[in-house]
C-alpha cells in the first residue's frame, strides 16, 4: 500500500533532470553575513562554497580559499541565505483544476513551465526556492511543486529533488465562489463555509474507508491468501491516504480565524495535522490554538481589505504568531511580490517589533522548515546547499538591492551579467524582427501587473 | 478650497492616543512646537537642532533660534526628524473599502464620459483606510475616480487625510480632470488564480479602435468648446448640460488634466492631443515612459508614477525597468511624483519611492516626489509639500528616514493640529497581542 502511494506521488518526478554542477569554488570575503542560523550575524565574514555546497563560513580571517577559487570582495556588502517563497504560482502552465471540489489527483509538478521569466526576475530579488502551489478553487486542491530558481534548466531540472510532497487545501471565499452563478458554469458545491468543511470531512471518510480496504487486502496477502483481490486504485484517494499516514503535508489556504480553527479540528478528527496554514491573515486570533495543533503559518506582510475575509488582516500578524510559538513565513503569492520578500520581511520589524534575525527567518529558515527542506536550505551553515544571495546593501531595507544570487553554487542572477545579457537580447530581438519582417509598432506586451 | 480650521479635534500630544476624554476645539491661537529636531524642509537645507512652530493651522516659524511662545504644547524633538507629510498623488482613498465588494466601491461609475462626476461627492471620511495611511505619515492624497475603459473619467479631489467631513478634508474639490487614454495593447493582462487571460487581437484592429476612441475624446472637447462659445456669447437658448459645463473647465488650461496612460505610444498620443487642445496635462501611470522621456521633458509634462514594485511591462524588459525609470525621468528634468493608485496600500508610498533609490534616483529626490513634487504637479506648492513659514502645518515627526521601512512615524500633524495615529490595525494588534494565553483544554462531561 505505502509503496504504491509513494509511487503515485513519484509519477510526476519521472522527468527529474540533473542540475548543473558548480565548476569553481567561490569565496565571498569581507561581507556581513546574516546566517539565519545559530551563528547569527557575522561582521567581516567569509563564506566559501564548492560543488554546490557551503564548505566554510566564519570570520574572514578564518576562512581560507582553495587556489582555484573565485574570490569576491564583499566589503560593505551583505550575504544572506537564498530567499524561500513558501507560496508562489510562478512557473506553472495552470494553477487551478476547479471543476471539482476535490482535485487531489492533479499535480502542479506535471505543468511546470521553465520558460516563465518570473523564475529569473525573482532570482534577481534573491529568491532561490519557491513552493509552486495549486490554486484555491477547491476545498481539497492539487499537489504542489517545490522548485529551485535554476533559470535555464528544463522542468525536471527546476524541481527541488528530495523535497517532501505537499498538497493544497483551501477554505473560505475562494472555494465558495468558484464556478458559482454568473460564470456561465454550473454551480459547484460548496457555497458556504459549512459546505467547505463538509467536502473535506466527506473526502476523509472516503479515504479512511479506502485505506481500510487496502489494509484488509494487505493483511490477507500477508496471511498467504493468494486469491485476495486488491481494491480498485483511486488516484483521488491515494494522496488523501498519504495525508492520513503523515507522508503528504497539507498547506491550507485560509483567512478567517474560525475556519482555521475548524480545519484543525477536522484534521484532528481524522488523526492528521494541518502542516501549514497559507495566508492565514487572522492567524493572530488563534495563534495559541495553531501552536497547540502544531500548524505553521505562511502569511502576507501587509495586504488587507481586498476582500471581506481580508478586512481584519493586520501587518502585525506575523509578529503575534511568532511570539506565540508558531513557525511563521512571509510569502508572495505573486510573481511581483516574490522579487522583494526581504522588504516584506522587514515590515514585521516595524509592525510588531520582530528582531532582525526573526524577520530574516520569515523568508529563509522558517519557510524551509515549513517545506521540510531545512536540512538542505534556509540558512548559511556548512554542508547546506550553496543557495546564497550577495546584496549591495542591507537586505532588510527599502533600499535593498541584490548583486548576485547563487543556486547550488551557480550564478542564477548577477547585475553585471544581466547588463551584458540585455545587449545580447536586444540584438537577438532585432534579428528576429528583421527575419519576421515585423515593425516595432507591432510590439505589445502584457500589462505590468499591479497586485 | 477650505482653509479654515473649522471644528478640528485637538488633543494634547501626550494623550495623543486617548481621544475621547479631552476633546477641545482648536482655536487659531493653539500652538504646537517641536524643538531640537532635524527639520527636513525639502525646499531648502535641513535645519539641525531646529524648532518648528505651528499655529492656527500653519507653520509660523522654523529655525535654530526661535522664541517659543508661552502656552504652546511642546514636543521634545531631540534625535527626531521633522518632514512635511507625504502626498499620495493618485489614490482611491475614501472611495473604496473592500476591493471585492461592489457595494463598498464608489470609485467607478457606469459610462465612459463622466466629466461632471467628482470624487468629492463619494469620499467617505470614516473609511478605515484613511487612519491606516495617515499613521504612516501620508497626510494628503488626490482621491481619483477610476474608469471602466477609456474616456473622461471624472474629477479628482485633493484632500487632507483628516477631518470629520469631506469639507474639512478638502484642499481642492476639483483638483484635476482624470482622463483614461485608450490602450494599444493587443493582449489582455495575464491573470493567475482562476485562469483566463485576454485573447490576442491584431494590431491593426486595436489601432483602429484606438483611433476611434481618441476621436471620441476629440468630439467631447469640440462639444465643450462650442458650449463655452455659446455661453460666452450669452446664448439664451442653451440648455444646461452638466457634462459639457464641467468639461469646459479644462479648456485654456483652466483645470489640470491627468491622463492615465502607460505605453509610450499612448503617452505620445495624449501629449499630441493636449497640445492640440491646449490642455494642462499630467501623465499618470507611465510605466512605458522610457521611450518618451525626451518628449516629456521637452513638453514639460509631469508624470505621476504608479508603484515601483510592479512587474516590467514586457517579457523582455529588464528586470529592474520599474526601478530605473524614475531616476531616468528625473535626470531628464521631468517632474515626477509617486502614487499608489490604491487605497489599502497607500501607507507603502514611501517604500515605493525608496525602491528607485538604489537604481539611480537620489534619496532626496525620491522624498521630494512624494511631497513637494506632487504639490507642484497639483498646483498647490504655495500651500503644501514642504516646511516653509506660511504653509499648511502638515508635518510628521519620525525616528529616522521616512523612506526606510523600519522607521517609525511618531507624530502626525494635519492642518497644524495633532492627528490621531490610532487605526484599525493598531487596535486589533493591541487587542490580540494581549489575549491571555490559552488555557489548556477543559474536558467537560
Amino acid at each position: 500500500m505505502r509503496q504504491f502511494c509513494l509511487l503515485a506521488l513519484g509519477l510526476a518526478l519521472t522527468v527529474v533532470g540533473k542540475a548543473a554542477a558548480q565548476d569553481t569554488p567561490v569565496l565571498i570575503r569581507g561581507a556581513t553575513i546574516l546566517t539565519a542560523a545559530d551563528a547569527g550575524k557575522i561582521e567581516n565574514g567569509a563564506i566559501l562554497f564548492e560543488n554546490g555546497r557551503i564548505s566554510a563560513v566564519g570570520l574572514a580571517s578564518d576562512v581560507q580559499a582553495p587556489s582555484n577559487a573565485t574570490v569576491i570582495d564583499g566589503t560593505d556588502k551583505f550575504v544572506t541565505p537564498g530567499i524561500i517563497d513558501a507560496h508562489s504560482h510562478i512557473a506553472a502552465e495552470s494553477i487551478n483544476e476547479g471543476s471539482v471540489s476535490v482535485s487531489s489527483m492533479v499535480s502542479v509538478m506535471d505543468v511546470i513551465d521553465p520558460t516563465d521569466i518570473a523564475i529569473y526576475r525573482e532570482a534577481a530579488g534573491g529568491t532561490t526556492t519557491s513552493h509552486v502551489m495549486h490554486g484555491s478553487a477547491n476545498p481539497i486542491g492539487g499537489q504542489n511543486a517545490v522548485i529551485k530558481h535554476r533559470w535555464g534548466e528544463d522542468a525536471g531540472g527546476l524541481l527541488f529533488q528530495g523535497a517532501p510532497p505537499t498538497i493544497k487545501f483551501a477554505l473560505g471565499e475562494n472555494p465558495k465562489r468558484s464556478r458559482s452563478a454568473g460564470t456561465g458554469q454550473p454551480q459547484r458545491y460548496p457555497a458556504s463555509r459549512m459546505g467547505v468543511m463538509d467536502v473535506i470531512r466527506q473526502a476523509f471518510v472516503e479515504a479512511t474507508e479506502y485505506r481500510r480496504e487496502w489494509d484488509a487486502y494487505e493483511d490477507r496477502r500477508e496471511g498467504g491468501d493468494r486469491g485476495a483481490i486488491p481494491p480498485r486504485r483511486d488516484l483521488k484517494l491515494d494522496p488523501l491516504v498519504d495525508i492520513l499516514n503523515g507522508s503528504l503535508s497539507v498547506h491550507a489556504h485560509s483567512y478567517r480565524a474560525d475556519e482555521i480553527l475548524q480545519l484543525m479540528r477536522v484534521a484532528e478528527e481524522f488523526g492528521f495535522r494541518i502542516h501549514t496554514f497559507q495566508h492565514v491573515l487572522e492567524g493572530y486570533r488563534v495563534a495559541d490554538e495553531m501552536a497547540e495543533h502544531g500548524a505553521h503559518a505562511s502569511t502576507f506582510s501587509d495586504w488587507w481589505a481586498y476582500k471581506v475575509e481580508a478586512y481584519e488582516a493586520i501587518p502585525h500578524n506575523a509578529a503575534i504568531m511568532t511570539e506565540r510559538g508558531v513557525v511563521v513565513s512571509i510569502n508572495s503569492d505573486s510573481g511581483e511580490e516574490g522579487r522583494h520578500l526581504n522588504q516584506e520581511a522587514a515590515k514585521t520589524m516595524k509592525w510588531g517589533g520582530l528582531t532582525e534575525a526573526q524577520a530574516l527567518a520569515l523568508v529563509t529558515i522558517n519557510p524551509a522548515i515549513q517545506l521540510m527542506i531545512d536540512d538542505r536550505v534556509g540558512s548559511i551553515e556548512v554542508g547546506k546547499d550553496a543557495d546564497v544571495v550577495l546584496w549591495e546593501n542591507y537586505p532588510l531595507s527599502s533600499y535593498a538591492k541584490v548583486r548576485t544570487t547563487y543556486v547550488d553554487g551557480n550564478v542564477v542572477f548577477d547585475v553585471d551579467q544581466d547588463r551584458e545579457m540585455r545587449v545580447r537580447i536586444a540584438e537577438e530581438k532585432a534579428e528576429l524582427r528583421e527575419t519576421l519582417g515585423e515593425d516595432e509598432k507591432e510590439e505589445t506586451g502584457t500589462r505590468g501587473g499591479n497586485r | 478650497m477650505s482653509r479654515t480650521l473649522g471644528k478640528i479635534v485637538a488633543v494634547g500630544v501626550i494623550t495623543l492616543l486617548i481621544l475621547s476624554a479631552n476633546e477641545v476645539f482648536a482655536q487659531d491661537g493653539d500652538t504646537y512646537v517641536i524643538r531640537g529636531a532635524t527639520i527636513h524642509t525639502v525646499s531648502s537645507e535641513p535645519v539641525k537642532n531646529g524648532t518648528i512652530i505651528l499655529r492656527g493651522g500653519r507653520i509660523v516659524a522654523i529655525g535654530q533660534n526661535v522664541d517659543i511662545p508661552s502656552g504652546a504644547q511642546t514636543i521634545d524633538g531631540t534625535g527626531k526628524h521633522v518632514y512635511p507629510g507625504m502626498i499620495d498623488a493618485f489614490s482611491q482613498l475614501g472611495l473604496t473599502e473592500i476591493g471585492s465588494v461592489a457595494a463598498t466601491n464608489d470609485a467607478t461609475e457606469m459610462g465612459r464620459f463622466n466629466p461632471h462626476l467628482n470624487a468629492h461627492t463619494a469620499i467617505h471620511p470614516a473609511s478605515e483606510h484613511i487612519p491606516v495611511a495617515r499613521a504612516n505619515g501620508i497626510t494628503h492624497t488626490l482621491a481619483a475616480p477610476g474608469g471602466s475603459g477609456s474616456g473622461i473619467t471624472g474629477q479628482a479631489t485633493l484632500v487632507h487625510l483628516d477631518g470629520w467631513t469631506v469639507e474639512e478634508m478638502e484642499i481642492e474639490k476639483s483638483a484635476a480632470m482624470v482622463m483614461t487614454w485608450p490602450s494599444l495593447a493587443t493582449r489582455g493582462g495575464r491573470f493567475g488564480g482562476f485562469g483566463g487571460g485576454g485573447g490576442r487581437r491584431s494590431f491593426d484592429e486595436v489601432k483602429r479602435r484606438f483611433d476611434e476612441q481618441v476621436e471620441e475624446m476629440d468630439d467631447w472637447l469640440v462639444a465643450a468648446q462650442h458650449y463655452k462659445q455659446a455661453l460666452d456669447a450669452g446664448s439664451t437658448r442653451l440648455g444646461r448640460d452638466l457634462q459639457l459645463e464641467n468639461l469646459t473647465r479644462v479648456l485654456d488650461r483652466g483645470m489640470k488634466v491627468i491622463v492615465r496612460a502607460n505605453g509610450h505610444r499612448e503617452i505620445e498620443s495624449a501629449i499630441e492631443f493636449a497640445g492640440k487642445w491646449n490642455l494642462d496635462i499630467v501623465i499618470a501611470g507611465a510605466s512605458g515612459a522610457r521611450k518618451v522621456i525626451d518628449l516629456l521633458a521637452e513638453k514639460s509634462v509631469a508624470v505621476i508614477l504608479g508603484p515601483v514594485q510592479r512587474l516590467p511591462s514586457n517579457q523582455d524588459d529588464p528586470y529592474d525597468d520599474p526601478n530605473t525609470l524614475p531616476g531616468l525621468l528625473a535626470d531628464a528634468g521631468v517632474e515626477i511624483a509617486f502614487a499608489t493608485f490604491g487605497s489599502s496600500d497607500s501607507r507603502t508610498l514611501p517604500y515605493e519611492a525608496a525602491n528607485s533609490v538604489s537604481w539611480g534616483l537620489a534619496k532626496d529626490d525620491a522624498f521630494e516626489a512624494i511631497t513637494l513634487g506632487p504639490a507642484r504637479i497639483l498646483g498647490v506648492a504655495d500651500r503644501l509639500g514642504s516646511l516653509e513659514v506660511g504653509k499648511v502645518g502638515n508635518v510628521i515627526v519620525t525616528d529616522g528616514d521616512p523612506l526606510e521601512i523600519t522607521t517609525n512615524i511618531e507624530h502626525v500633524f494635519v492642518r497644524g493640529v495633532p492627528s490621531d495615529l490610532d487605526n484599525k490595525h493598531n487596535r486589533l494588534w493591541e487587542e490580540y497581542k494581549n489575549r491571555p494565553l490559552k488555557a489548556k483544554a477543559v474536558t467537560t462531561t
